[in-house]
């Protein structure tokens, strides 16, 4: 591809320029550039209430107040602000007419994941037809959840239909004021998922985008608020193993998680953004920001990941262990090759007493790439025999490319636990050669042993998206053995 | 089955293989002594696609086909297998799932459809008994954390499993004690059969005892010195290999 997002989302948006918006109600992206007009047009555009603006417009505040970070040890690109479109139409038009229209190197990828057609279509921007299978799907999926009074749908949906769970939870896990782009992704966010899980239920499906997404561009600027009342538990599926091409070069999402009382939330990740090309050319900046509160006794919220795509990765979903004897987990397999970048880990902060956290994070690189683990735990003063095991460990493909673990231990209580575990190991030419000689070849050898690696946190997968995972790596790795 | 001639390799510019002639027909058990270093290792590695060694002479034939020109992959799937002197470890990755990938690999190659989990299963269990194999250790990641007898143990299992053609065993003796060594060889004995044949690597004499050989040879410095029977086993036994050493350095001057 000769054009790289930037270039994309500049023409893309030039173009839209041309015809103006004030006036025009058929408009579907803002221009460019960022001021309180863009937030006043948005708030407009989705008719949010007046409290909502007066909270995006505070953020906004905060976003022009907050430096950008650089204590990260890789090259942030600048990012211009002003260069960027703020808001795009919830239903993107499809951008081809068939599938032939498509990259073939895209459709051999969704091939071997074994995507069917008819999602393939969507998910690489292909016109389809008004009735598709998973419309129906939802929507039956949806009427079980409304017998349990658990409440699934848009952010922005929830403003209208709930506005006082919205109001009461809305950034109060991740405060607008937190980072730069917490901020901005409060002052813009475009749309995002929202569940509410009522006290004592156990939510019978695991939840997953993967419905809505299907039909609705969330954009760049997502935002997902979770809340499990006392006693329920709910999984939760972000994303699905295909790849999406976007446009859009920085995505800064924000993830808030509350568990109440006794309560247990699951929420898992398989991100695959667009990484760029084999120089490192495009690909998606994933800034996101992610956080879960235990608020009561018991309560447990478990984060896993496997982040295989974007061309810089940048999050430490963490969990702020306030209710006693309360516990976070954070289980994490990132791999980054070619050029790519990934910066990732937890925060793990013990304020309750007896609070648990177990943090397993399994950094895999190869050509070129550059994987960080960075955590952080906490012990407060009040944290009375808290504990926290941290294993962390690092597989190399080649020799070109690199490991680095940053592990920040913080303890202000005597009575603290703390445990950590860090290895590196390379996949060696033995190990290739062992599995050669069995009948395995290199593709399936490195396959195998990454699969074999990563099964600790691929484990805590729910069972059908632990295989398309599993896929997913193996793909993602393909030819980066001699 | 296997024809080794004039073979020739060299590794990091050493040359280690000076010119190898062995024939190997089925139904026969050989087996290869010789001093540490003298290219008994090697000479495994080369026939199984080694990627560090350099064929720089010679041919192979393998059932009639170019075994040089095969990938290692090939190799295995042709039929070749080699019990390694140091197996690897591959943490994570269950010695059962590896097997069926191998099994199923080496099938597909055969235009074989993969066995069922049931059949599968059938057969871990008989090969199971046959090599004495812990179950246990079926279901554990692959070599890892099994002591040095367990590795040697595995090796087998896996052969018995994969039923090659053609296997080398190297000094899949050492690092066993005397039960271990019993089990493994009463395994050996009742793979052969009239189909397939064994290239046993060996230092000690030993063996030999449990896995009666129907031929001998001495490895020194690159070469095959001497080839016999049984017997040059027992003799290698009581006079060293020094008595071998003597006619090749004379000759090579
Ligand atoms: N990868 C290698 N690089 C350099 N030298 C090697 C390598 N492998 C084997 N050699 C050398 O080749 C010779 C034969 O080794 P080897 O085949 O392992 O002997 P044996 O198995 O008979 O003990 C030795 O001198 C050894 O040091
Ligand atoms: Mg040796």
């Amino acid at each position: 591809m000769a054009n790289n997002s930037a270039d994309i989302l500049e023409e893309y948006s030039d173009k839209e320029y041309e015809f103006g918006f004030v006036t025009d109600i058929e408009m579907d992206i803002a221009p460019r550039g960022l001021n309180e007009d863009t937030i006043h047009f948005i708030s407009a555009k989705k008719k949010e209430p007046q409290w909502l603006l007066d909270w995006r417009l505070k953020a906004y505040q905060s976003f022009l107040k907050q430096p950008e970070p650089h204590w990260q040890n890789f090259e942030l690109p600048k990012i211009d602000f002003q260069n960027i479109s703020y808001y795009a139409a919830p239903k993107s038009k499809a951008k081809y007419k068939d599938m032939n229209e498509v990259d073939p190197e895209l459709i051999a990828t969704f091939e071997k994941l074994g995507i069917p057609l008819s999602e393939q279509k969507i998910l690489a921007g292909v016109a389809v037809d008004a009735v598709f299978d998973s419309v129906s799907v939802a929507t039956t999926f949806k009427e079980t959840l409304k017998e349990q009074g658990i409440i699934f749908s848009s952010i922005s949906e929830a403003v209208k239909e709930h506005p006082e769970l919205i109001q009461k939870y809305l950034g109060s896990v991740v405060p607008h004021s937190d980072n730069i782009y917490a901020a901005l992704n409060a002052a813009v966010f475009s749309d995002g998922s929202f569940v509410y899980i009522p006290k004592g239920v156990r939510c019978p499906m695991e939840l997953s985008t993967y419905f809505r997404i299907n039909s609705e561009n969330t954009g760049q600027f997502e935002r997902t608020l979770i809340i499990a009342d006392e006693g329920s538990y709910v999984s939760y599926l972000e994303g699905c193993t295909a790849p999406k091409r976007d446009e859009n070069q920085m995505h800064a999402a924000v993830v808030e998680l509350v568990a109440l009382e006794n309560a247990e939330i699951k929420y898992s990740t398989v991100q695959n953004w667009y990484p760029g090309d084999k120089e490192g050319k495009g690909g998606i900046y994933n800034f996101v920001t992610k956080r879960g509160v235990c608020r009561g006794a018991h309560a447990k919220i478990s984060w896993t990941q496997v982040e295989t795509g974007s061309a810089i990765t940048w999050k430490y979903p963490s969990v702020i262990l306030q209710g006693d004897y309360s516990s976070g987990e954070f289980y994490s397999v990132a791999v980054t090759k070619n050029k790519q970048i990934a910066d990732t880990g937890t925060k793990m902060y013990h304020i309750g007493k007896g609070t648990k956290s177990r943090i397993i994070s399994k950094g895999i690189s190869a050509g070129q790439g550059q994987n960080s683990y960075r955590g952080l735990v906490q012990v407060g003063s009040k944290a009375e025999n808290a504990r926290n095991f941290t294993q962390c460990d690092s597989l190399l493909i080649g020799d070109r490319c690199g490991a680095h673990t940053f592990p920040y231990i913080e303890s202000k209580n005597k009575s603290a636990t703390i445990e950590h575990e860090a290895t590196t190991s390379k996949i060696g030419e033995d190990q290739i050669f062992y599995l050669n000689q069995r009948g395995i070849d290199t593709e399936k050898a490195v396959a195998l042993i990454v699969n074999g690696y990563a099964k600790e946190v691929l484990n805590q997968l729910p069972m059908e998206f632990a295989v398309e995972a599993q896929k997913l790596l193996s793909i993602t790795l393909e030819g980066s053995v001699g | 089955m296997l024809s080794i001639k004039n073979l020739q390799a060299k590794v990091e510019d050493k040359q280690i293989l000076k010119g190898i002639n062995l024939q190997v027909n089925a139904g026969e058990v050989h087996a290869i002594m010789g001093p540490n270093g003298s290219g008994k290792s090697s000479l495994a590695s080369v026939l199984t696609g080694r990627e560090n060694f350099e064929v720089t002479g010679g041919e192979v034939l393998f059932d009639g086909k170019d075994l040089l020109e095969f990938s290692p992959e090939d190799r295995a799937r042709e039929g070749l297998f080699l019990a390694f002197q140091y197996p690897i470890e591959i943490p994570g990755v269950s010695n059962i799932n590896f097997l069926r990938t191998a099994l199923n690999e080496i099938r597909a190659y055969h235009n074989e459809p993969p066995l069922e989990a049931k059949e599968f299963l059938r057969l871990t269990r008989e090969k199971q008994k046959l090599v004495e194999f812990d179950a246990k250790l079926t279901n554990r990641s692959l070599n890892e954390g099994f002591s040095g007898g367990e590795k040697k143990r595995n090796e087998i299992f896996q052969l018995a499993m994969l039923n090659p053609k053609l296997s080398i065993l190297d000094e899949t003796d050492s690092g066993l004690d005397i039960d271990a060594l019993r089990i493994v060889s009463n395994g050996v004995n009742k793979l052969r059969s009239e189909k397939n044949a064994f290239i046993v690597i060996t230092h000690y004499q030993r063996l030999l005892e449990y896995i009666v050989p129907d031929f001998v040879h001495v490895l020194y410095d690159g070469r095959i010195v001497k080839s016999g029977t049984k017997e040059l086993a027992l003799e290698l036994e009581e006079k060293g290999y020094d008595w071998i050493k003597e006619p090749v350095t004379t000759a090579s001057v």
